[in-house]
């Protein structure tokens, strides 16, 4: 329960509007944000579940990745671009439908994660030849300085991260969009936007990281405050914290970088073996592709599994055993689901204790405690994906 | 009766030889949403400090610590169905355990009302 000092922690353009709403201010990630308001985070999950929660997310790492000498053919111009980044991940941008957006992992040459991101291609042709990319906040001077160099100058990168960058979480989330920017809500799940607001231009994606349907806004800085407010001043609308975000995505059976995943960590062993992309795969040129395809040909040490802990809740380090108490894995990321009312878990095992229904046991403080693998999501997600035309 | 604080924000409220303990107020405030309370078992021998318990929020795991010496002689079973009563009655309905004091001079050295309140402060 100590007060940490909050001196040398960055802000985001909403610091000053956490604080008046009563925000309990933690470091993270360099920056200062509220791990939650004052109903608590238990309240503020269960109101993104059921209503729309509003999250600050300025600390991530929003960027553009501009080709220079843009030829005015929109194909062309994407496939230049998407050819810069390719080579830094496993996933396919080239093939990027107009307004797209993929998740993707960043590996290092063993076929480690060095991050995962969210790369989009522009739906406007006069945009072609950029890219949106996305990173996470503890990686992201890496991160940006690895895509800088990979675009050796063909390609300039431009770092948003001074914007605000929001989440609007939740079956609300639409219906609170509607009234703000109706063109948003024609968007399918991972595609994004650009929409007029104001004097100012929001880059609005179908996205999030909580399991439910929702939006991911960039807004200019100085329009930050008031975009905030006009969201916060629908009733559906709550303030929502980094404890909920946590607890959200952990149900959603979503991996977190640092945890879940690292430099160790292959995306087959993560079970994101669907962000190496096909054409990709069949032309082995990402890195580490030796050790993932081999993986992926279902060669692996470990893979991510979800579990439901009985008892107490399981956290990061916590050691899962078999049922003869011997070590078989590690948790990587345990807590308290509040929508199923127990403890869940994600974690890394043998091939061989990975099917659903496996027992095992987890160590919570010096005793065993049985816990059950079971299929992730742990509470089903709940995108909004277009019909096919 | 008198109540006294620790230093880690644990009460313990007693009559004649036994001790009710909890978490404080301010505690279960600032630890936030209390999901699970591991209580220790009846019988239990324990010096003043040893770890006595442990309560879970979404976010973290909290040791409780006995402020004084003795042996537990109830636990508040109510709490293994319903850990919230830590956050919502902390003084009364979500006390954690009773225990019974070998050396009730410990009690001097723990914080009185006033000096538990500006603590808080």
């Amino acid at each position: 329960m100590a007060e940490t000092s909050s001196a040398d922690l960055k802000t985001t353009p909403l610091s000053a509007r956490h604080e008046a709403l009563g925000g309990r201010i933690v470091p993270f990630a360099g920056y200062g944000l509220p791990v939650q308001y004052p109903t608590g985070i238990m309240a503020e999950h269960n109101w993104t579940r059921e209503h729309a929660g509003l999250f600050d997310v300025s600390h991530m790492g929003p960027s553009f990745l501009r080709f220079n000498e843009t030829s005015g053919d929109a194909q062309a111009d994407h496939a230049a671009v998407a050819a810069l980044v390719e080579p830094l991940i496993c996933g396919d941008i080239t093939n990027l439908k107009p307004g797209q957006v993929r998740y993707s992992l960043l590996l290092n040459g063993d076929g480690g994660v060095l991050d995962d991101l969210m790369i989009a291609r522009p739906a406007p042709p006069e945009w072609a030849g950029s890219l949106y990319i996305v990173v996470n906040a503890d990686t992201k001077e890496a991160d940006f300085a690895r895509i800088a160099a990979a675009a050796q100058g063909k390609a300039k990168l431009d770092r948003a991260d001074s914007c605000a960058l929001l989440a609007l979480q939740g079956p609300e989330a639409v219906n609170v969009m509607a009234s703000i920017a109706p063109g948003a809500t024609e968007l399918g799940f991972m595609h994004y936007g650009a929409f007029a607001w104001n004097d100012t231009t929001l880059i609005i994606a179908r996205s999030g990281y909580t399991g439910e349907d929702g939006f991911e806004i960039l807004v200019e800085p100085e329009f930050a405050e008031a975009f905030w407010d006009l969201l916060l001043s629908d009733d559906r609308v709550k303030p929502i914290g980094l404890g909920a975000r946590d607890s959200l995505r952990l149900e959603a059976g979503l991996p977190l970088y640092g945890h879940d995943l690292d430099e160790t960590v292959s995306p087959v062993e993560a079970g994101m073996g669907f962000a190496v992309s096909k054409r990709r795969r069949e032309a082995a040129d990402f890195p580490g592709a030796a050790r993932i395809l081999k993986e992926h040909g279902g060669d692996l040490e470990r893979i991510r599994v979800g579990l439901l802990v009985d008892g107490a809740p399981a956290r990061e380090g916590a050691d899962i055993l078999d049922s003869h108490g011997n070590k078989v894995g590690t948790v990587t990321s345990g807590g308290f689901s509040p929508t199923l009312g127990r403890a869940i878990a994600l974690g890394f095992v043998p091939p061989s204790y990975s099917a659903a229904g496996t027992t095992l046991g987890v160590a919570v403080r010096n005793r065993t405690q049985s816990a059950e693998v079971t299929d992730t999501p742990f509470v089903p997600h709940r995108y909004y994906r277009k019909p096919k035309p | 009766m008198t109540t006294k604080y620790t230093t880690d924000h644990e009460y313990i409220r007693v009559e004649g030889a036994t001790g009710t303990v909890g978490i404080t107020l301010y505690a279960q405030e600032q630890l936030g949403d209390i999901v699970f309370v591991e209580l220790p078992s009846v019988g239990k021998v324990m010096k003043k400090g040893d770890e006595a318990a442990v309560v879970e929020s979404v976010k973290a795991a909290s040791e409780i610590y006995s402020p004084v010496s003795g042996t537990v002689t109830e636990i508040n079973t109510a709490l293994n169905g319903e850990p919230g009563l830590v956050n919502q009655d902390p003084h009364d309905g979500g006390w954690i355990f009773k225990i019974q004091l070998s050396t009730p001079t410990e009690l001097d050295g723990l914080l009185g009302e006033a000096d538990y309140a500006e603590l808080t402060k």
